[in-house]
């Protein structure tokens, strides 16, 4: 029932309203005395050099790429498993081609490396 | 009088809301200060016993802290991009509070002849809310490594998203067991189908994997890379100070409670005591708390993973097991008809 989600709204409110005072608070308070030095990016006392900004290794965006197809199949799980009573063996056959499937990448990102960071 | 039952229902989350955030916001103040203790003493320490002390425990020292982070200097990088870096101290701490919109505390009860139930919400998808809800802080970490424009902010970052995400996969996984027994998405229900016989009986694996997987997941000792105070100064928080730097922490400790609460909810049965005894808040309060301690525990005795050691554990073992318990799961349920 949509009314149901009436109270998620209004935490979400109340939340953003929290955040909003914590921040604008801290804001408020406090001494303000800036100098070029505090303002530098922190990189344990030694002058700062370029931005931080750059290129980063290849493995995060292989990790990204492989969480966004794992957790797309969480959410195929998920109505699954709740209605698995009803399924029985048809629904585990079903779900058991699914992964094989999904198994079949997975050996393959795992025999090609994917997973390891060095 | 008579009001609109849309009008009680606003008045009832107002009350709730505010209930649970200050609960929450004075749980993370008291766990600071727990934290510390329990860390002192495993490694034979005093911990701290100034402020306020009562029975050498400084009680009052959550309110200096806060006292002393809201007058601290707030200052912006002068590198920083200033929007960014000021709202994702705000999304952390939203997101890691908004999870407790579907968390059932009580049973519900008659009070005055009105009946009152202790949750903020029970929606039928409660469980997908928690994971989405979850998935959500990776923005604050994410966004406050990038809008701090600092080298260590950055790899703190990143190395914490990608802990993070792989981790969740095997967390959401851990979870499909007990969707599976329950045969509901909501909390309620899942709780309130574990009044004989908990969840962690059928589910020891999924139990298990879920608790590695959350650890995982709130960047706590042995998985807290994305601060290796060796290596990388304090990660995503290097450049926050004052209540930014407050929020991020408070973030932090809320999605311990957060972790443990779920664990307690869909494994531990909830509010509901072993064998059905004296159903009540007291018991989940309770399970919170052990796992909470289990966390200071292994932060007080585990070294900490190698990145390639973690990414490889959550991939090539947390994984596999996740998928083999959900079919195992499957073939005895269909096995012996339960």
């Amino acid at each position: 029932m949509p009314v149901d989600y009436l109270p998620i709204l209004v935490m979400i409110a109340i939340v953003t309203a929290f955040a909003v005072i914590a921040l604008t608070l801290s804001a408020m308070t406090g001494p303000r005395r800036p100098n070029p030095t505090k303002l530098s990016p922190y990189e344990s006392g030694m002058p700062p050099f370029g931005s931080a900004r750059r290129r980063f290794s290849i493995k995060y965006y292989l990790t990204a790429v492989l969480f966004i197809l794992f957790d797309i199949e969480i959410i195929f799980f998920y109505p699954w498993a709740v209605l698995f009573r009803d399924l029985g063996w048809f629904g585990l056959s079903a779900m058991g081609t699914f992964m094989l499937v999904l198994l079949i990448g997975y050996v393959y990102v795992w025999r090609k490396g994917g997973f390891e960071w060095d | 009088m008579t009001l609109d039952p849309i009008v009680i229902t606003l008045i009832e989350a107002v009350v709730k809301t505010i209930v649970v955030i200050v609960a929450l916001l004075t749980a993370f103040a008291y766990l600071t200060l727990v934290e510390r203790y329990v860390i002192a003493k495993i490694q034979s320490r005093i911990g701290p016993n100034r402020v306020g002390a009562i029975g050498g425990i400084a009680l009052l020292q959550p309110i200096a802290d806060a006292i002393k982070m809201i007058f601290k200097e707030d200052f912006w990088p002068s590198q920083a991009d200033k929007i960014i870096y000021t709202i994702a101290p705000g999304i952390a701490v939203g997101t890691a509070l908004l999870a407790w919109a579907v968390m059932p505390l009580h049973p519900s009860t008659e009070i005055f002849g009105y009946r009152v139930d202790f949750f903020i919400a029970d929606v039928n998808i409660g469980v997908l809310y928690l994971l989405a809800i979850g998935s959500l802080g990776v923005y604050g970490i994410v966004l406050g490594g990038w809008g701090s424009n600092n080298k260590y902010s950055m790899l703190g970052a990143l190395r914490s998203t990608a802990q993070m995400i792989s981790y969740e996969v095997s967390l959401g996984l851990a979870l499909v067991g007990v969707l599976m027994i329950s045969g509901s998405l909501s909390l309620v229900t899942i709780v309130e189908k574990q009044s004989f016989i908990w969840n962690v009986v059928w589910q020891p694996l999924g139990f298990i994997i879920y608790f590695i997987a959350a650890v995982a997941e709130v960047n706590r000792l042995p998985f807290d890379l994305p601060e290796a105070e060796t290596e990388l100064v304090a990660g995503y928080q290097t450049e926050y100070s004052s209540l930014k730097f407050a929020l991020f922490y408070m973030a932090e400790y809320i999605n311990m409670i957060t972790v443990s609460a779920i664990a307690a909810t869909m494994f531990l049965g909830g509010y509901q005591g072993p064998f059905g005894i004296l159903p009540g808040v007291h018991w989940l309060v309770l399970k919170i708390m052990f796992f909470i301690f289990v966390m200071m525990w292994m932060r007080g005795t585990l070294p900490r993973f190698r990145y390639d050691q973690l990414m490889r554990f959550g991939w090539q073992v947390l994984l596999p097991l996740a998928l083999a318990n959900i079919f195992i799961t499957a073939l005895v349920m269909l096995v012996v008809g339960a």
